[in-house]
């Protein structure tokens, strides 16, 4: 009888994730690239073809020919989804060239990142992140795609150990020997005088 | 290994009729009793064969509920990661498309497979589908090479396309999958191998039953600007404005590289998601085919003891009769 209750149990939750699919997951537009699947059953004609990103995407909304109000912004990180398509009126990016404001209706742009403050602006309030280093596209269509390795609110930010380790990475720099330690002792310096303006400023 | 058995224990085999007709349809190895002679000419039926093999099967039903459940926890904590690293790699699709049938010279196929068994058929997919993209790309003036991470994809490549190998790494989850360890992954890899494309090949998770085999392409930013202005589906590309760096040629080497490393770490979760919902179901139905197999055993133990005490029964009734009369 205890057998059979644990195997109830066990078989329970298989079923139920059996029914519920991903939450998270897109629902398959059916484009698929036609000229892979053909060439792939022509070569190997026993095996489905696998499946490519572009069938788990779901597409884009192509540009409108007014200027949205809006400004669509996804904004990612390897270990969560900050920002899924949120409707903004403006962000600031940390762009190498400096800190771009992207408006609906801006150019089509790719841009990469260095590590700065990130504000996204939806009516009269402000969020703030400092980012580490990434890519933003921004698309014709008024969607803007941030893509971070690393992204955290200002407020998570210790004024003490950004200044410890700039000390530490400038000290690291005057002793750097090689040019790969100078690069690294470089970058760390970028990084923590970038928190550093990020708190203060 | 039973005939071994009884020679060891001096004991003779002869056959019984009964139950052999009905066993025999089920499977051989089950040899479920023999009787031997005793020394007053009593005869024993043994049930210690039988015995001994439901305790093996109940262990192995043991076991493969322990390693279920150890799955099913393992696959809990790499669900969530996988999902909220869903979001990394849509940017890179929705800019640069995705353009798995790009006719390239140096083809790159990245072969991510589990370093355990008992997982299914997972990794024997993943093999298949790298050899079919090979064949795909082969041709004059075109080579494909493999980039295998895991033990069982190279255990099966390593026979028939040796020569084709690039780079091996396994023991990838030793340490909890991140994306420091992914992004240095990515850079030994684009550092040590040259490509026009690169073909990840790996197991998309959706559910705990279903896994699909999927490829990702990622191309190098020379293809790239090739493709952008022959038009077709990235034609679109020129029309970016290209911010800082000196050269768009820059930018979109970044790109790449960013792009691989998010692509990567996107593909490895998804794996090791795929791996333990596969080996979920892989000891599910290896539980409940011992199950089965334990039933079948215990039937067959509760006659051979029946028909053991029958047999007494009858003997000692057949002898108190023949003394009587």
């Amino acid at each position: 009888m205890l057998r059979r209750a644990s195997m109830l149990l066990a078989c329970r939750p298989i079923l139920a994730a059996r029914a519920r699919p991903f939450s998270t997951d897109l629902p398959a537009a059916p484009s698929a690239d036609a000229t892979f699947t053909e060439a792939w059953t022509k070569v190997i004609p026993n095996m489905d073809p696998p499946k490519t990103p572009l069938s788990f995407m779901q597409p884009r909304p192509p540009t409108p020919s007014s200027i949205p109000s809006k400004l669509t912004v996804n904004f990612v990180l390897p270990y969560a989804s900050e920002l899924a398509t949120k409707e903004v009126d403006m962000v600031i990016v940390p762009a190498t060239t400096g800190q771009m404001g992207i408006l609906p209706g801006h150019v089509a742009t790719i841009a990469e990142l260095k590590p700065g403050v990130l504000s996204v602006h939806e009516g009269s309030e402000m969020t703030k992140y400092f980012v580490s280093s990434g890519f933003v596209f921004i698309h014709a269509n008024s969607f803007a795609d941030i893509i971070a390795v690393e992204a955290v609110p200002l407020d998570r930010l210790d004024v003490n150990l950004v200044q410890k380790g700039l000390a530490e990475f400038t000290s690291k720099l005057s002793s750097a020997t090689t040019d790969l330690e100078k690069a690294e002792a470089q970058i760390g310096i970028d990084v923590h005088s970038a928190l550093n303006s990020a708190l203060t400023g | 290994m039973a005939m071994a058995a009884l020679r060891r224990e001096g004991r003779r085999f002869a056959p019984l009729i009964s139950p052999r007709p009905i066993t025999a349809v089920r499977s051989s190895p089950i040899v479920p009793t023999h009787e031997y002679e005793g020394p007053i000419g009593v005869r024993y039926i043994s049930t210690q064969v039988v015995r001994n093999r439901m305790k093996s099967v109940k262990n192995i039903q043991k076991i493969t509920k322990a390693m279920k459940m150890v799955a099913a926890s393992k696959l809990r904590a790499v669900q969530t990661k996988a999902e909220n690293s869903r979001g990394l790699w849509q940017p890179f699709t929705a800019l640069l498309g995705d353009l798995p049938s790009v006719d390239v010279k140096k083809n790159v196929v990245v072969t991510i497979s589990s370093d355990k068994g008992l997982c299914g058929g997972i990794n024997s997919t993943s093999v298949k589908i790298s050899k079919g993209i090979y064949k795909l790309n082969s041709g004059p003036e075109k080579e494909t090479k493999y980039v295998i991470l895991g033990e069982k994809a190279k255990a099966q490549l390593i026979r028939d396309s040796k020569k084709d190998i690039e780079l091996i790494i396994t023991e990838l989850q030793k340490n909890p999958l991140s994306y420091t360890q992914v992004s240095v992954l990515a850079d030994e890899i684009l550092k040590n191998v040259e490509y026009d494309a690169l073909r990840i090949v790996f197991n998309k998770f959706h559910s705990v039953v279903s896994f699909v085999p999927t490829v990702s392409t990622v191309l190098s930013p020379e293809i790239v600007e090739r493709e952008s202005e022959s038009g077709g589906k990235l034609g679109e590309l020129d029309s970016y404005e290209v911010e800082g760096g000196e050269t768009k040629g820059e930018i979109l080497q970044n790109l790449a590289e960013f792009q691989f490393s998010c692509v990567m770490f996107n593909a490895v979760l998804e794996n090791a998601c795929s791996e333990q919902g596969a080996r979920m179901s892989a000891m599910d139905s290896s539980s409940r085919n011992a199950g089965d197999m334990l039933d079948r055993l215990t039937l067959t133990y509760n006659r051979t003891r029946q028909a053991s005490i029958t047999t007494e029964l009858i003997e000692i009734i057949s002898g108190a009769s023949a003394l009587e009369g």
